[in-house]
């Protein structure tokens, strides 16, 4: 991947984090936001496979652990994020088939992901919430991914795609 | 035996097509080459060895110059595009609030000829008021200083965890453990700033203790946040004092902290909504119902040192708003 198409996918992955944290919260159902970052991951692990899914994931994940107003545990996203992008490169072939395997992909993703995240907070004893909360707001979480899918996926997806077809040229 | 037959190719892009390859093995068929499996694991123990670097520090922990230079970045980016999407905001609330009014408007005129009756009373009310005039100047002439800031970012609740950015930082003279009010009550206290933004802990926040003091009796307690916005987050008191019960509607204010850290003392922070007391533990819980509205925060004050010179005006309390 040359230097430029690292940037656009740096870009995007901000451009995500960004969103979350100062435009989403304008839709915040409980404070529970859609999940772009997620999104992208699962994205670029449909597109160009596990690999460059999990680096998409840790680079994302340690981005949202870092930037402001982040207060947990650095490093909790990251590894949420990196196993989302093993499991949706594991079903890519499948996910890309049809639209509807693309978005159980990211609900599949999207649960897994905000469970993990919540686990490792239990585990840690890092601002870990009361079980029955967690579930609501991971259910909510759920829920917000899927309404962003169906416009967030096949962009990135597309997106992601052009990144490996300059790679096939060289 | 098409496993066996990928799991030689090396390498997970070589831009195989991707339509056909694993059809009969249900999803599960692509085996990953070595080194795409040797690259997921390295990011996983990157992973946990950030998290354990993180969590096994207790006070000054080796990621926070990270921190500080991803905040340094984010920050004032998060800044502009909060600034972006404002109108929008605006917009929003301003169609939500259309309903509101209806409402608003039904309830008022109730409370409007309920008012009327009460006027007659006035001039009987009048000494009580100047009585609490007096004391509202008092408390303006030793009043904090503030700096105020606008809320650019709220942390999404995926992370359990209740904080927002705020766009003032060390520049305007923010620092760590700073009192963060609005014209409510208590938001919550500073816990990290860059130069032009500062993360804000809500006192919502399941991590958040904060000493409170029954308006009524000078009980004191602590405050632990819900860590739920469910509409309206709620806190729970415990008190110090087993035998106290409190009353329902009786403000709590902060109690306050050695030298004003994190917390100062006196800003009020909600009212009692219920008490129940639970046979694992002696004391009285009381559920706080918080007076800010911590889905609708804008404006919020950081109290300052008197003499902090930052580059933003400096409130104080003399002929502040509070």
């Amino acid at each position: 991947m040359t230097l430029s198409r690292t940037g656009l996918v740096g870009a995007v992955i901000l451009l995500a984090v960004i969103m979350q944290v100062a435009v989403f919260n304008l839709v915040a159902v409980n404070g529970v936001v859609p999940n772009l970052a997620l999104v992208v991951v699962v994205a670029a692990s449909i597109a160009r496979g596990p690999q460059l899914g999990a680096v998409v994931g840790f680079t994302a994940g340690l981005l949202i652990d870092l930037a402001p107003p982040a207060d947990h545990v650095a490093g909790r996203w990251a590894l949420a994020l990196v196993i989302v992008a093993v499991l949706a490169g594991r079903v890519r072939g499948d996910a890309r088939r049809s639209p509807l395997a693309g978005l159980t992909t990211v609900a599949v993703c999207s649960f897994v992901g905000t469970s993990l995240f919540a686990l490792s907070g239990v585990v840690l004893g890092d601002h870990a919430l009361p079980a029955q909360e967690m579930v609501q707001v991971i259910g909510i979480a759920l829920l917000w991914d899927l309404v962003i899918a169906p416009f967030a996926l096949p962009p990135l997806i597309a997106l992601f795609d052009r990144t490996r077809s300059a790679e096939l040229a060289y | 035996m098409a496993r066996k037959r990928f799991r030689d190719v090396k390498g997970a892009s070589l831009g195989r097509p991707l339509s056909g390859y694993d059809s009969r093995t249900g999803g599960f068929g692509r085996a990953r080459g070595d080194g795409s499996r040797l690259v997921i694991g390295l990011l996983v123990a990157a992973s946990l060895g950030v998290i354990t670097i993180d969590a096994a520090a207790d006070e000054s922990s080796p990621i926070d110059p990270a921190r500080a230079v991803v905040g340094g970045l984010v920050g004032p980016v998060e800044a502009t595009t909060s600034g972006i999407v404002r109108p929008m905001r605006e917009t929003i609330a301003y169609l939500n609030a259309n309903d509101e009014l209806r409402a608003d408007v039904a309830r008022l005129s109730a409370q409007n000829s309920q008012l009327r009756s009460q006027v007659e009373k006035t001039p009987l009310d009048r000494n009580r008021l100047e009585e609490l005039d007096g004391l509202t100047r008092t408390a303006n002439k030793t009043g904090y200083a503030m700096v105020a800031a606008r809320v650019v970012g709220m942390g999404p609740m995926q992370s359990f965890s209740r904080t927002v950015t705020i766009d003032a930082g060390t520049s305007s003279g923010i620092r760590q453990d700073m009192t963060v009010l609005n014209n409510d009550g208590l938001v919550g206290r500073v816990m990290s700033a860059t130069r032009s933004t500062a993360s804000v802990l809500l006192v919502l926040d399941t991590d958040s203790v904060v000493g409170g003091r029954l308006g009524t009796n000078n009980e004191i307690g602590f405050l632990r946040g819900r860590g739920v916005t469910s509409d309206r987050g709620r806190l729970d008191l415990d008190l110090m004092d087993n035998t106290v019960v409190p009353a329902k509607g009786d403000v709590v204010v902060t109690w306050g902290s050695q030298n004003g850290k994190p917390y100062v003392a006196g800003v009020p922070i909600g009212k009692v909504e219920s008490v129940y007391s639970t046979p694992r533990e002696l004391a009285k819980q009381a559920v706080i119902d918080p007076f800010v509205d911590f889905t609708a925060l804008d404006v919020v004050g950081v109290v300052v040192p008197r003499d902090t010179d930052g580059d933003r005006l400096v409130i104080n309390g003399t002929g502040g708003d509070r």
